[in-house]
């Protein structure tokens, strides 16, 4: 988060999947981040601690339990599309992303 | 998405001396990431027996072969010392775009094909799994 330029694009979605952001879920959310070229971060409060939505690592270790609301932001030319998406996806609870 | 042609994705080859353990694996992979990464798997002696064999390794390499390189899981020693035969034995041409990673099989499976899908190096699908490694 170096533009500070920009403020960065934000939004958040509560996690109903039963098992929370469990391993396929985080599999699910990293490649959905990485089709946007925007640094993207997601945690589960909204003072972080902020973690890279792209790193598989990262976003399978974090452990964000059922029931959290997960804080997603974003800065770089496609960042509101990105935060969409993302969104989206926990919304729907990762129906949006085959495979 | 960076790139939709899968051979430029990493390939990504399951060792085990199971081979039950290097299908499921396998299996995971697919489920979980999906179909865009190239993958082989190997598991078992050539007798049926628990054991790994540098001629599957071979074939499993050529299985999941791209132009981005090819990145090995193995479980214990001998799927280890194999898979470095097994890359000894490539031809020139490939021999330096396969690497053996330091992390546990499963996890390490999972965590290089979604790196490789996302049209990461073999380095950073390496090092990302490599992130697994216990220190």
């Amino acid at each position: 988060m170096t533009t500070a330029s920009l403020p960065p694009a934000t939004g958040s979605a509560l996690l109903v999947h039963e098992a929370g952001l469990h391993a396929r879920p985080c599999v699910k959310l990293t490649k959905l981040a990485k089709t946007f070229s925007a640094r993207i971060e997601i945690a589960a409060s909204n003072e972080g601690p902020w973690i890279d939505a792209k790193s598989i690592v990262k976003v399978m270790a974090v452990k964000i339990p059922k029931d959290t609301i997960l804080h997603v932001r974003a800065i770089g030319a496609d960042a509101d599309a990105a935060v969409r998406a993302l969104v989206g996806l926990v919304e729907t609870d990762f129906e949006g992303l085959v495979a | 998405m960076k790139s939709s042609d899968a051979s430029a994705r990493v390939g990504i080859v399951v060792v085990s001396h199971s081979p039950e353990v290097a299908r499921g694996t396998a299996d995971m992979v697919r489920q979980m990431v999906g179909d865009d990464v190239p993958l082989g798997w190997c598991g078992g002696n050539p007798d049926g027996g628990l054991g790994t064999s540098v001629e599957a390794i071979l074939a499993a390499i050529d299985t999941a072969w791209s132009q981005a390189g090819v990145a090995i899981l193995v479980d214990l020693g001998g799927a280890e010392t194999n898979s470095e035969m097994a890359i000894e034995m490539l031809p020139d041409a490939r021999r330096g775009k396969v690497v053996l990673v330091n992390a546990p099989v499963v996890e390490g499976a999972i965590m290089a094909a979604t790196e490789s899908w996302g049209g990461s190096s073999l380095d950073v699908v390496r090092a990302t799994a490599e992130e697994l490694a216990p220190t």
